[in-house]
């Protein structure tokens, strides 16, 4: 919302300064946006008197001006055809920003054509505050030399733009916002008095209010035999100064009113009208009409319409037809003050997709009572300006009740925000604003005014008085401790995502941030985005459904950090991903991906494999918590994963933790990405909760054996389908107390392997407890060993 | 023989070859030539039993005390040429130690996680628990227990993201807020409550300060006492503590926000120094959070009498405090994933916030 400081002084009797009355709106909660203030825009510019204009000795259509300035006199050459002796001009100068021609004068004096100019004399729209260039400015008045330029114009009004906020469209008419400027303490409410206009006829034209839903109130007139002129230069200023264009008085008068008691009004060329009004639901096409931002609409049932009996005149509260329109030719005038139900004012212009002035206020809540004020007003004005003469208002329906009174224990005013405030500047301040508290004991009745929709809750007054009182008055008290012993704040969730992270980042990946949406061709790739997870409005179609894997931002950043030369970035996210609407329908994952490359280095270098990032997966899901080293893994990776380079960790059959290998290569195509990547996804949220503490930290007893371990290796020949994991663990579980230890420390399959077979050998570790093992204990052992292997495997021992 | 004469001359003929001996053979012909079964001095120790009991006095000792000192000889000469052949030997493994080291890359840490650490900390020493919801939301959660009126104007000033409606119309929002959290908190728990919910949160916006998506915290204390005086009393404790000066100037402004009565902007004085922001001097103003007192309707809705309890609630923009403390421009900046910006930016993963040894 824009005002001149001129119009709020209309409505306002204040000495305050501008840095005042903007202090004073912005802790009342009208937060200034811009601040307008020609006389610093155009600071550098002022009045000028021509002591003398003669012609450029060298030049038909230049003058050499002997000019009286701020900065003393001053030889100007001048191009412009008015430029005179005894003159008043608007001096520019040396070095000084011209706006209009968007650059600034040399620092120096120039010569032009032989002769020395120091400065310039303007024009209005080299100064943009005009569209005249056929001369400089000629300033009517004896305004004395130095004065500022916008003063001598009369341009030197203040706008100021502040945020209305949703709660307060009061703040939409200039008189709203002096009212709580008023009750701020920097200046009085000036009263302006909208006096009733008598009638000399009755009004012949009848509303009926078909939809009092939508319209319960409608208030109308007639003014005959007006002249529709051009609005008076005052009321044209005003309407530039807020950045509207005028149109005509009467179109102009609805708009001063509109922004000056946020009171919005129609005016239809009654010429037009046929038989009676109606406020109704629209009729679609029958109702087809074109509006006056020259566009057609199509006003649907639920949409409230004017009509008479042949036409649809417009949207109610949003924007008239142009086929009732007031042109220079109007002379009747039907006069409408009515009020319109924000709700459907709102859905109306939503689903119409139009705006108006008048739509930004009903829809906020236009104070009910200035239905009848309004009207009066405006006639007041059209009568002024365009002459005429006013039938008697009639007010068909009525005017929608004002707020219910509040019950205000003065005692909410300390418990909600700690003022102890005196019982006189509450009532101060409820006064001020147009309440009417009343009732001498500790709980007061407040009143509401019509325009204060937004208070209906004690709560609501606590806010008032707080906020003109000043929050700057609130004493800052810090929140007292907790005097019992605090539990650590951090979930379980928490705790795995931060250790997830940390372990990950320790290892050299970077933590990125992604977007949470990705595209439907994208998601596609990795089983399609979840029921109910497109997006109705995505910010681009390339965001439009959520996300199934954090890996496709993470890919295709490789990709553009190996655009950039970067190809061994090794990034990783810990972040949502999304399987349905649902709000367990979200899981949290650790993601991380690295390129198969290797950089040179005088070592040499190893190529990273599979078994990097499983070992990155499996250092993760330990530091969250997850019993990494006991998880079972299994060539179970979803589609997107390299069929054969792949493969889960996971507990018992169906908890998957985590996927890892490479990705698919058809994948990495469709995404554009060179060459091969690793990646794993850890899901956090399948890691089992860790059993309930007992409340101890103390950790069991330390199992240290003091004997020395016995080391024994197999090498078997097992089917290529045998998972390694499998023999190991068919090994382990050989002998469960003696054997503490298996490894895998070759894998063959080269000459001397069986077609179809491999050579895995194995080093299995016994640790003794209370004797040393015999050779004959040892030898039983191993036969168990071989006979679990080959049991759970097929293998055979090497010979 | 009582001669220790020739004792002495074979003790110095001995030493003699043992510091001429130059390797390990050598020495130890040297001393199985005095010292072996068929050596010098084994020989004459054997004719000691051919001496009278006197002249043994005399011989034994002296032979005794020769066999040592060689023997003492040998080991000092051994250990000499081991160290001699032992610093040849490494004088060969000589490498050039300017090399390069095998590259090792460095991981980071995100400034939004960093910060959400940060804050974790702060207020969890305020007493504070941290809560969590779900992105994707309903109408309710995210709208209607927050006071938003259906089809109030409020609700233009979310930008919201809406999911396609369901087979019944009804459609998700992706929470444009994180107080869906503070709604299900006070839903499911018993005041007191202490809580802050941070996330991600989601508006339709883009430019160099807005992102689809970004990161909030929001805070919410419910009880029976407390006021906006302790309001303001938390957020500048919060933000002294946040941007670690003691100089923390604030400005609380009224404004509109549909799920606080009283509602309030929080202001912070500042000035530029380079990207970053200094807190606590200068002569500008620059909005930081929006905060108030829990409106009763929210109270209400969660089932709590608002004559009986009351409390605060606030939200700030995590990577908008990210951006300010650590000077980073560009809010898209956050989400590329540029390695570079990532480095520069990032956090080492040792770097835990904590109050023993700072927040970064």
């Amino acid at each position: 919302m824009k005002f001149p400081l001129s119009w709020l002084k209309y409505h306002l009797e204040t000495t305050a300064s501008l840095d005042e009355i903007c202090e004073a709106m912005t802790m009342a909660g009208l937060e200034i946006e811009a601040i307008d203030n020609p006389a610093e825009k155009f600071g550098a510019f002022t009045v000028a008197y021509v002591k003398e204009a003669v012609p450029h000795p060298d030049a038909d259509k230049l003058r050499v001006c002997t000019v009286e300035t701020v900065d003393g006199i001053k030889q100007i050459v001048c191009g412009a055809p008015n430029a005179r002796t005894g003159m008043r001009a608007v001096y520019a100068p040396l070095g000084a920003y011209i706006p209009g021609l968007d650059f600034s004068l040399d620092k120096k004096p120039r010569k032009i054509r032989g002769v020395e100019s120091s400065g310039m004399m303007c024009s209005a729209k080299e100064l943009e505050l005009g569209e005249d260039h056929d001369g400089i400015i000629d300033l009517e008045g004896d305004w004395a030399v130095g004065t500022p330029a916008v003063v001598a114009l009369g341009q030197d009004d203040v706008v100021i733009d502040f945020e209305v906020t949703p709660n307060r469209p009061d703040w939409l008419g200039v008189r709203g916002i002096a009212r709580d400027l008023a009750a701020t303490g920097i200046g009085t409410l000036k009263d302006v008095p909208v006096k009733a206009i008598p009638g000399s006829f009755p009004c012949p034209i009848k509303v009926e209010l078909d939809w009092p839903e939508a319209c319960p109130v409608f208030a109308g007139r007639l003014i005959r035999g007006v002249k529709n002129v051009a609005s008076p230069d005052w009321l044209q200023k005003a309407l530039k100064s807020i950045g509207l264009r005028p149109i005509n008085a009467l179109v102009d008068i609805t708009n001063l009113v509109t922004f000056d008691r946020c009171r919005p009004l129609h005016v239809y060329d009654a010429a037009k009208l046929r038989g009676n009004l109606h406020a109704r639901r629209g009729a679609g096409e029958g109702d087809s009409f074109e509006a006056l931002d020259k566009k057609s609409y199509t006003p649907a049932e639920t949409m409230c319409v004017i009509a008479d009996e042949a036409h649809c005149l417009g949207l109610g509260g949003i924007m008239g037809g142009t086929w009732s329109g007031c042109t220079d030719a109007t002379t009747d005038v039907f006069l409408e003050s009515a009020w319109f139900n924000p709700l459907i004012t709102r859905a109306t212009a939503k689903a119409a997709a139009i705006d108006s002035d008048a739509k930004y206020r009903f829809e906020r809540g236009v104070d009910p009572q200035s239905v009848a004020d309004g009207i009066e007003y405006a006639t007041r004005l059209i009568l002024d300006i365009c002459g005429g003469e006013a039938s008697e208002t009639v007010v068909f329906g009525d005017i929608p009740a004002t707020p219910a009174d509040i019950e205000f224990p003065i005692t909410e005013v300390k418990r909600l925000t700690g003022l102890d405030l005196p019982r006189t500047e509450i009532l101060r301040i409820l006064t001020t604003l147009g309440f009417t508290p009343t009732g001498a004991g500790d709980v007061l009745t407040v009143g509401v005014p019509s325009w204060r929709m937004d208070c209906a809750l004690k709560a609501d007054l606590v806010e008032e008085i707080a906020r003109i009182h000043g929050f700057d008055k609130l004493t800052a008290t810090s929140l007292s401790r907790p005097s019992v012993r605090r539990q650590a704040p951090a979930t379980a969730m928490q705790l795995r995502a931060r250790y997830a992270r940390r372990a990950l980042a320790g290892r050299g990946y970077q933590e990125a941030v992604t977007w949470s949406f990705c595209e439907t061709s994208q998601a596609a790739l990795f089983g399609g985005h979840g029921a109910g997870l497109a997006l109705e409005n995505p910010i681009s179609s390339e965001l439009d459904v959520m996300r199934p894997t954090a890996l496709i931002h993470l890919l295709t950043a490789l990709q553009t950090n190996a655009d950039r030369g970067l190809s061994d970035a090794r990034l990783f996210e810990v972040g949502p991903v999304y399987l349905t609407d649902a709000p367990d329908g979200q899981l949290l994952v650790a993601t991380g991906v690295r390129r198969i490359a290797s950089g040179r280095h005088w070592t040499g270098s190893r190529l990273p494999d599979v078994f990097d990032v499983k070992a990155d997966a499996m250092a993760a899901l330990e530091a969250a918590g997850a019993p990494a080293a006991s998880l079972q893994v299994a060539a179970e990776a979803r589609d997107w994963w390299h069929p054969g380079r792949s493969g889960v960790l996971r507990q018992g059959p169906k908890n998957v933790m985590a996927e890892f290998g490479e990705i698919h290569p058809r994948v990495l195509k469709a995404l554009g990405i060179d060459g091969r990547v690793l990646a794993f996804e850890i899901v956090l949220d399948a890691i089992p909760q860790p059993r309930k503490a007992s409340g101890l930290k103390a950790r069991t007893q330390l199992d240290r054996a003091d004997l020395t371990p016995v080391k024994r290796d197999f090498a078997f020949l097992v089917d290529k389908t045998v998972a390694a994991d499998s023999l190991i663990r068919a090994a382990k579980g050989a002998d469960k107390a003696l054997i503490s230890d298996v490894t895998v420390f070759d894998v063959y399959d080269g000459k001397g392997v069986p077609e179809g077979q491999t050579s895995l050998a194995i080093e299995v570790v016994l640790q003794p407890r209370d004797k040393t093992l015999t050779d004959e204990e040892i030898d039983a052992v191993a036969a168990k060993v071989i006979t679990k292997v080959s049991g759970a495997t097929g293998g055979t021992l090497r010979g | 023989m009582t001669d220790t004469a020739a004792l002495d001359a074979l003790e110095a003929e001995v030493l003699t070859q043992i510091s001429g001996a130059n390797d390990e053979a050598g020495l130890d012909a040297v001393r199985v030539g005095a010292l072996g079964k068929k050596g010098s001095v084994s020989l004459m120790m054997r004719g000691l039993g051919g001496m009278s009991p006197e002249e043994r006095q005399v011989m034994g000792p002296a032979l005794n005390g020769l066999k040592t000192r060689l023997g003492d000889a040998l080991t000092a000469r051994k250990d000499a040429l081991e160290a001699a052949a032992l610093d040849l030997a490494l004088v060969s493994e000589t490498i050039d130690v300017s090399l390069p080291v095998r590259p090792e890359p460095q991981g980071s840490i995100h400034p939004i996680t960093q910060v959400m650490e940060e804050l974790a900390v702060i207020f969890a020493d305020m007493g504070f628990a941290v809560a969590e919801g779900s992105d994707v939301e309903d109408d309710f959660h995210n709208f209607t227990a927050l006071n938003f009126p259906e089809g109030h104007p409020a609700r233009d000033t979310q930008d919201t993201f809406f999911m396609k409606p369901d087979a019944e119309g009804l459609r998700k929002v992706l929470r444009t807020h994180t107080s869906p959290a503070q709604i299900r908190t006070m839903m499911s728990q018993t005041p007191p409550l202490r809580i802050i919910a941070p996330g991600r949160v989601y508006r339709c916006d883009w430019d160099q300060t807005h992102t689809p998506m970004f990161h909030q915290v929001e805070g919410l204390v419910i009880d029976k006492e407390t006021h906006m005086g302790h309001l303001k009393g938390v957020l500048q404790d919060f933000l002294a503590a946040f941007f670690e000066t003691d100089q923390v100037e604030t400005r609380f402004r009224p404004h509109h926000f549909p799920f606080t009565e009283p509602s309030a902007e929080m202001d912070v004085r500042y000035e530029r120094v380079g990207q970053a922001v200094k807190i606590g001097s200068g002569d500008q103003w620059m909005e930081i959070l929006g905060c108030g007192m829990v409106h009763p309707n929210v109270i209400r809705n969660c089932g709590l009498d608002p004559d009986e309890y009351q409390g605060f609630a606030f939200g700030v923009g995590v990577d908008r405090l990210a951006m300010l403390k650590y000077g980073a421009p560009d809010l898209r900046d956050f989400f590329n994933s540029d390695q570079r910006w990532l480095g520069h930016y990032g956090f080492s993963a040792l770097m835990q916030a904590n109050m023993a040894t700072g927040l970064s």
